[in-house]
C-alpha cells in the first residue's frame, strides 16, 4: 500500500482544517508590476487544503463545474501525493485546468455548491486552487504528451482559438479527429491572449497549455479572418471539412454614445487590453505598440474587463486609475476576487455616476468628463435597480484617458458571410442548447458569439456540448 | 511565412513589395486591405492592397518608409518573409455603372485607387483619372492608372510634371470651368486631400467616396481604435469602411487621431534607426 495513502474518512477532523488561501505579491509591489498576484500553492499547502474535502456521497461541485470535473477524485489524489495523477484526472474532462484554476468564477461554481461551504463557519473547499495546483505541477514535473490512439478520417474546423475553439479542438483532437484551427489574429488564444492580463494569466502559462495541443497533432492557421480569408461554405464544400465550430468570441465594443467619445484617449475595454496584452505595450524594450501614461484614468463599467482595464492602467503608471459605475456596488457582475484584489492595489471605486459628454483640447485629446450623479429607481429588465439621474448634479473631473467597459455586440464577419445560418435580433448565432448546433447543416457554434459577453469557463462548457454533438454527427451522419 | 516574391524601388524610400499570399490574392477585391507585421514583436499596420495576381498567388502593395516598421520592411528583400499578412480586409468598394467616374490619388493613394479605377472601367464607367504628387518622380503608377481610365490628369507641386498644383485645383476645374457631368468621385489620398475633394464636391451634390485609414489593431472590429465620425456616429474603418461618404465624414477627427502616438512614433523610429546604423 503506498504509504502516501489518505487516512480513514473523519469528516469531523478534515472540517477542522482551516482553508489555505494562496500567498500572493503584497499589493503595493504588485500595483506597479505585471507579474502574476497569487504564487500559488506548496505541495504541503495543497495536500493540506485537499484533507478538507469530506468526499461527499452526493457531490455538487461535479455539477457545479461547466465542464463537470471529477473533483473529488482529483482531490483525493493530491492528499494521496499523486500530483500527476489529479493533473490526468482533470485532464479527463478540461483540457486546460491552468487556466480555469486561475480566470473560472469558482465562487459561483464548484465552490458555491460545496457542501462543506454551506455549513457556518467552514468555507468551501479551494478547488480552484487546487486545479491550479495541480495543472502548474504536471507542467513542472509532468509529461504532458498526449497520445492519439485511433486516427479517424474526419477533418474539423474550428474558427477562432479562444477558450471554446480549443476545447473543441483538444477534445476531438483526443478522440483521433484532424483538427485545424483558424485565428484571425497572430497569435492564437482569443480573450485568454488578447484580453486577460498578464497578472492573471500569465502568457507563458497560456503558451504552454497551447503547446500541449500543437504537440497533439491540433494544426493552427493564423491570420485566417473566417469570412474575409476563408469562408465558412469553402471550410465545408471545398477544404473537405466534415464539420465547423465557431468560437469567434466577443464582437465589437460597445461606446457609450455620448458626445466626445471619439476624442484621443479614450478606449474601447478591448483595445486598451489588446495594446497591452497581445500587443504587449507595457514591454517597450521588445515591444513596438505605443501607449500613453498619465495621471487619471477612470474606467467605466464594473465587470471583469473593468477590473483588468483598471489594474492594468494601474500597472501602467497612471498615478490614480478608478472606476466609475452607473449602478451601486451591489450590482457589480466583476468576481468578487477581483474587486478585492483591486481595491488593496488602491483603486477607488465611485458608484451611481454616469458620464455625459468627454471634453477635449485642440489636439482633440481628452482632459475631462462630465457626470451626474445616480440614484437607484425600480428595478429594470435585468431585476436590478435601475439608476436615475439626479437633477443638477453634474460635476466635471479632469482625466487623462479614459476606458469604456459596458460590453461588446456581436462581430458581423462570420454571421454575415454564412448564408443558412440564423442569427438572434442581436446578430448572436442561434444555436440547439442541448447539441451548440446552428441552424446550417455541419455547423456547430458556441461560445460569447452565440450567448453575448460570458466567461472563458461558460464559452468551454459549450465547447463540451459541441464536441458531443459534433463527434454523433460525424460517426451517425444524422443531422 | 509570407514571401516577398518581388520588391522594386520606386525613388524616394518607396518600395512596390509582391508578396506571396495565395488565399488573400484569390479574395481580394478593390478597396480591400491586409494588415501586416515585419516581425514578431511588431506593430499591425494595415496597408490597401495595389493589385493582386491569382495565378502566381501574389498581392502587391506599396509602401513608403516612414518610421520603424517601414523601415524593417524596406531593408527586406526578395527572398525574404513577413511574419504575418491578414486579409482581404474591410469591405470592397462599391463598383457598379455610374457613367462618369473621376478617380483621384493623391500620393499613395494612387496605389489604392488604381485597383478601383481598373474595375469601374471594366464595367463600362467612363473614368477620368487625376493623380497627383509633390513631384514627377514621386508620381506613383502612371502607366497602370492610364490603361484604367479614358483620360487621365496630372498635378505636381512643384510644376515638374502636369499642371503645377494639386488634384483639387484639377477637379475644380473639371467641375467649374469644363462643367464637367460627374456622377461619382472616388478620392484617395492623405486626409487633407480627401477633406478638400470632398468639400468641393459637396457643393455641387457629387458622390464622392473616401477611403480612411485610422490607426488600426486587429483590423476585423474587435478593438475599436479605427473608430471614425460619420455623420456624427462612430463608424469602426475596419468592418463598417474603409469607403465612406466623404461629404459625412469628420476629417478633422480622424487626423487628430492619426497625430495621437506621433511621439512615440518618432521616439521608435530614432531609437531604432540609432541601433541600426551602430549595426552597420
Amino acid at each position: 500500500m503506498d504509504k502516501n495513502e489518505s487516512k480513514p474518512f473523519d469528516a469531523k477532523e478534515r472540517l477542522k482544517i482551516k482553508r489555505h488561501e494562496m500567498s500572493s505579491q503584497p499589493s503595493e509591489e504588485r500595483r506597479r508590476n505585471f507579474k502574476e498576484v497569487p504564487y500559488g500553492y506548496s505541495p504541503e499547502e495543497a495536500v493540506e487544503e485537499a484533507k478538507r474535502c469530506i468526499r461527499c456521497k452526493k457531490p455538487y461541485c461535479i455539477e457545479g463545474c461547466p465542464v463537470n470535473i471529477n473533483i473529488p477524485a482529483f482531490i483525493k489524489l493530491i492528499e494521496d501525493g499523486d500530483f500527476l495523477g489529479a493533473a490526468k484526472k482533470i485532464k479527463e474532462t478540461n483540457s486546460l485546468p491552468a487556466i480555469c484554476g486561475r480566470v473560472c468564477p469558482q465562487e459561483d461554481q464548484c465552490e458555491k455548491v460545496c457542501i462543506i461551504g454551506k455549513r457556518k463557519d467552514t468555507p468551501s473547499v479551494a478547488i480552484g486552487n487546487l486545479e491550479r495546483f495541480a495543472a502548474d505541477y504536471e507542467a513542472e514535473h509532468g509529461n504532458v504528451h498526449i497520445e492519439i490512439k485511433t486516427e479517424k478520417d474526419k477533418k474539423i474546423a474550428v474558427v477562432g482559438g479562444g477558450p471554446a475553439g480549443l476545447t473543441v479542438a483538444g477534445d476531438l483532437r483526443k478522440m483521433g479527429y484532424s483538427v485545424s484551427i483558424f485565428e484571425a489574429l497572430h497569435q492564437i488564444g482569443g480573450v485568454l491572449m488578447y484580453g486577460i492580463p498578464e497578472f492573471r494569466l500569465p502568457k507563458d502559462i497560456l503558451m504552454r497549455e497551447l503547446n500541449v495541443l500543437k504537440d497533439m497533432g491540433v494544426k493552427v492557421f493564423t491570420n485566417a479572418v473566417i469570412g474575409k480569408t476563408i469562408t465558412v461554405d469553402e471550410l465545408l464544400e471545398e477544404r473537405g471539412y466534415d464539420a465547423v465550430f465557431i468560437g469567434t468570441g466577443a464582437g465589437t465594443p460597445k461606446f457609450l454614445n455620448i458626445p466626445g467619445e471619439e476624442l484621443n484617449g479614450i478606449y474601447s475595454s478591448n483595445e486598451f487590453l489588446t495594446r497591452v496584452n497581445l500587443m504587449r505595450a507595457y514591454d517597450k524594450s521588445e515591444y513596438d505598440t505605443p501607449i500613453k501614461i498619465g495621471k487619471m484614468l477612470v474606467v467605466f463599467g464594473a465587470g471583469n474587463t473593468a477590473m483588468d482595464s483598471v489594474r492594468t492602467g494601474l500597472r501602467l503608471g497612471y498615478d490614480d486609475a478608478r472606476v466609475f459605475y452607473r449602478r451601486s456596488r451591489k450590482e457589480m457582475t466583476a468576481r468578487l476576487e477581483e474587486v478585492h484584489h483591486a481595491e488593496e492595489e488602491g483603486i477607488k471605486f465611485e458608484f451611481l455616476i454616469n458620464p455625459v459628454r468627454f471634453i477635449g483640447n485642440e489636439s482633440q485629446n481628452v482632459t475631462a468628463v462630465e457626470c451626474l450623479r445616480m440614484e437607484l429607481g425600480d428595478p429594470d429588465e435585468s431585476g436590478r435597480r435601475k439608476p436615475v439621474p439626479i437633477k443638477g448634479s453634474e460635476f466635471t473631473i479632469s482625466i487623462d484617458a479614459a476606458v469604456i467597459a459596458i460590453g461588446t455586440n456581436a462581430n458581423p464577419i462570420v454571421p454575415n458571410s454564412t448564408p443558412g445560418m440564423d442569427l438572434n435580433k442581436w446578430g448572436h448565432i442561434i444555436v440547439d442548447e442541448n447539441t451548440e448546433k446552428t441552424t446550417k447543416k455541419g455547423v456547430f457554434a458556441g461560445g460569447d458569439i452565440s450567448t453575448g459577453a460570458a466567461t472563458v469557463i461558460l464559452a468551454m462548457g459549450a465547447g463540451k456540448k459541441a464536441v458531443v454533438a459534433i463527434n454523433e454527427y460525424l460517426e451517425t451522419g444524422i443531422w | 511565412m509570407y514571401e516577398i516574391v518581388v520588391k522594386k524601388s520606386l525613388g524616394e524610400g518607396v518600395n512596390l513589395y509582391g508578396i506571396y499570399a495565395p488565399d488573400i490574392a484569390s479574395k481580394v477585391l478593390p478597396g480591400q486591405f491586409v494588415i501586416l507585421r515585419v516581425s514578431d514583436k511588431g506593430e499591425r499596420v494595415p496597408i490597401t492592397v495595389a493589385n493582386a495576381d491569382k495565378k502566381e498567388k501574389t498581392i502587391t502593395i506599396m509602401v513608403q518608409t516612414l518610421g520603424k516598421t517601414t523601415h524593417m520592411l524596406s531593408e527586406l528583400n526578395k527572398g525574404d518573409s513577413l511574419s504575418d499578412v491578414v486579409g482581404p480586409l474591410g469591405v470592397p468598394t462599391e463598383i457598379e455603372k455610374f457613367g462618369t467616374v473621376v478617380c483621384i490619388g493623391g500620393g499613395f493613394g494612387i496605389a489604392a485607387v488604381y485597383p478601383i479605377a481598373k474595375a469601374l472601367r471594366d464595367l463600362g464607367n467612363n473614368v477620368i483619372s487625376i493623380i497627383g504628387a509633390r513631384s514627377k518622380n514621386l508620381l506613383l503608377m502612371e502607366n497602370e492608372m492610364r490603361s484604367a481610365s479614358s483620360e487621365i490628369l496630372i498635378a505636381t507641386n512643384d510644376g515638374s510634371y502636369g499642371t503645377k498644383g494639386i488634384v483639387t485645383d484639377v477637379l475644380r476645374r473639371l467641375i467649374y470651368e469644363d462643367n464637367l457631368p460627374i456622377n461619382r468621385v472616388v478620392a484617395i489620398g492623405p486626409v487633407i486631400m480627401m477633406k478638400a475633394v470632398s468639400d468641393l464636391t459637396r457643393e455641387r451634390h457629387i458622390k464622392t467616396m473616401v477611403s480612411l485609414n485610422p490607426i488600426m489593431i486587429d483590423g476585423t472590429g474587435m478593438c475599436g481604435a479605427c473608430r471614425v465620425l460619420v455623420d456624427n456616429k462612430i463608424k469602426f474603418a475596419c468592418v463598417d469602411g474603409p469607403d465612406f461618404d466623404g461629404h459625412l465624414v469628420d476629417f478633422d477627427n480622424l487626423m487628430s487621431r492619426l497625430k495621437f502616438y506621433k511621439e512615440e512614433e518618432k521616439a521608435s523610429y530614432e531609437c531604432h534607426m540609432k541601433e541600426h546604423h551602430n549595426k552597420v
